[in-house]
């Protein structure tokens, strides 16, 4: 075959794939737009005849929508902004910060790595019963605040500080809080916006514990109450896709504006060890 | 002098601490000491009185476990469980291989386009895209099953037939996941040096050859890390039964998850429940070290 061949053949089949890729999300939005019923035809319409919004706005003025968004909001946002905080501070201190302890203490949080979450949430909502946490937005935002992977990320990358920038500030006799907060924090800034996206992306799109403590309906956050609609509304597909819009659109569009430091996050996360 | 570095080393070890204090209390308190309470809850028959009043437990030693062993729905999960990832994890990894191949090709025009779509499903909130390969797979007007027929191929029944449902819910999961695995895959081939290429290149290698033995066996960590983080990962099915078939058609599709899910939230058997997630736990452990110990033989070798 000759390169140009190849080339074609190369490129054709990506094509291909992008198309079976992207077409469930595409079509996601032309169905919700589409009139109440007209998606159940055969053959199904691949675009709306008459695009309407008022599955958006019957989402929003009957089903709540507008509460669901705000606790999503609420939960990913303060999950997020918490993470940052307390990941920082640890990752640095096991990157740059002799204590003691330190290293053991590492060994520990590493292999616990290796435990899925779901093995922890049972007693998990035992615990926060006992803290009359549960249907609370702590309850959802606590476990994810503080994590091994936030803390893993963070040091890899504060490993690279030099030394003698901290010592230089530590002659000048700032406080170790200080130190953190005007030298280290700003050159923190890439990975922490890497560590940001990927908390606000976790929690946003999280199921299973959020579908186990949040037991009312009006603290259910986007994917949950989702999950509930579309066992109330089997048939109404219009409706269930414009959910999903709703649903998916925020994270979509974080990912697509930040996704150089998403993807870096990934890779990062994949050379542990 | 060596008084003062002492003092500024004990300031350094008390604000590291403090530093890590925060992260780690939480870790400890909502991860670690859960993670032990549900080995001890394994052990106990923690329902909904012992919820209510703590008094009413009863430590019952390896009862749950031996329950686990001789429930019959336990096994079921198991097995569907089993055939979802030994369907998926190859799919996962073959489509995850192919697109990275194929996005690192010299010959690829729009990489960054290419390597931002195929990757979107990842970021996506899968209830929400399971809605769509709900919508996507319907007996009746499904797209697939247009598709199926127009090819001359009978309509399948994908979440009514206990047969294909879990295949359905295989289809959506590579399809959710193949991207992520893709991004690893991507880096490490292009972390292969181009010399290594030339090389085979003037010895006459083809392109397969090429494939073959100089991408192939330097990839061999890499496939062993993805295949590692994909098996661990799939063996967590629970949120694409959950909204697809919530367990059914004939209990097809209740994943090792979906049980203790049921058991544990549903029926309030978290005693048992508790077994169920170390069971699991313990099978998603063993797995990984025996791939860890293939790699390393396929590594000798």
């Amino acid at each position: 075959m000759s390169q140009r061949r190849v080339s074609w053949l190369i490129n054709g089949l990506l094509g291909l794939l992008a198309l079976l890729t992207l077409f469930p999300l595409i079509w996601m939005v032309s169905v919700a737009l589409m009139p109440t019923g007209a998606s159940s035809n055969y053959p199904p319409p691949l675009l709306p005849a008459h695009p309407t919004f008022i599955h958006f706005q019957q989402l929003f003025a009957q089903q709540h929508m507008g509460r669901y968004f705000l606790n999503s909001l609420i939960v990913a946002t303060s999950a997020t902004l918490l993470a940052l905080l307390l990941n920082a501070m640890a990752g640095y201190a096991f990157a740059k910060l002799r204590f003691r302890g330190r290293d053991t203490i590492y060994a520990v949080l590493l292999a616990g790595l290796l435990i899925p979450a779901q093995v922890t949430m049972i007693p998990l909502f035992g615990l926060l019963k006992l803290m009359g946490l549960v249907n609370s937005y702590a309850g959802a935002v606590l476990p994810s605040a503080a994590s091994i992977f936030g803390i893993f990320l963070v040091r890899q990358y504060a490993l690279s500080i030099p030394e003698d920038l901290l010592d230089a500030a530590r002659i000048d006799g700032a406080s170790e809080w200080r130190i953190f907060r005007s030298v280290v924090l700003p050159l923190l800034v890439p990975i922490l916006v890497t560590l940001g996206v990927f908390v606000f992306l976790a929690t946003w799109n999280d199921f299973m514990w959020p579908l186990i403590v949040l037991t009312g309906r009006d603290m259910q956050t986007l994917p949950v109450a989702l999950a509930g609609l579309s066992r109330e509304h089997i048939q109404d597909n219009e409706l269930m896709m414009a959910g999903a819009v709703v649903t998916v659109l925020p994270v979509l569009i974080l990912f697509l504006v930040l996704q150089r430091f998403y993807l870096r996050g990934i890779l990062l996360g994949s050379i542990k060890g | 002098m060596s008084a003062r570095a002492n003092t500024r080393g004990y300031a350094q070890s008390q604000s590291g601490w403090l530093f890590a204090l925060p992260a780690l209390a939480l870790i400890g308190v909502f991860f670690l000491l859960p993670v032990i309470g549900a080995l001890l809850l394994s052990f106990t028959d923690f329902d909904l009185y012992a919820l209510a009043d703590v008094g009413n437990l009863r430590i019952v030693g390896l009862h749950n476990y031996h329950t686990l062993l001789i429930t019959p729905m336990f096994w079921k999960a198991l097995g569907n469980t089993t055939v979802f990832v030994i369907l998926g994890v190859p799919l996962s990894l073959i489509a995850s291989l192919g697109a990275a191949l194929l996005v690192d090709s010299r010959l690829t025009r729009f990489k960054d386009f290419f390597r931002t779509a195929l990757f979107a499903p990842v970021v996506t909130t899968l209830v929400a895209v399971a809605l769509i390969w709900r919508y996507m797979l319907h007996t009746r007007y499904g797209l697939i099953n247009y598709l199926l027929t127009h090819l001359g191929l009978p309509a399948i029944d994908w979440l009514g037939d206990p047969h294909w449902s879990m295949p359905a819910i295989v289809l959506l999961a590579v399809w959710k996941n193949f991207g992520y695995n893709m991004i690893i895959l991507l880096a490490a081939l292009q972390n292969i040096p181009e010399d290594l290429y030339e090389a085979a290149r003037l010895e006459g290698a083809s392109a397969w050859h090429c494939l073959r033995h100089v991408s192939l066996p330097l990839l061999v960590p890499t496939l062993t890390l993805v295949s590692i983080i994909t098996v661990s990962g799939y063996f967590q099915l629970f949120a694409e039964p959950y909204v697809m078939t919530q367990g059914g058609p004939l209990q097809s599709t209740v994943s090792v998850l979906y049980f203790m899910f049921e058991q544990g939230f549903k029926w309030w058997n978290l005693g048992f429940a508790s077994a169920v997630a170390f069971v699991l736990f313990a099978l998603i452990l063993v797995l990984t070290l025996l791939q860890l110990r293939l790699a390393r033989r396929l590594g000798e070798t």
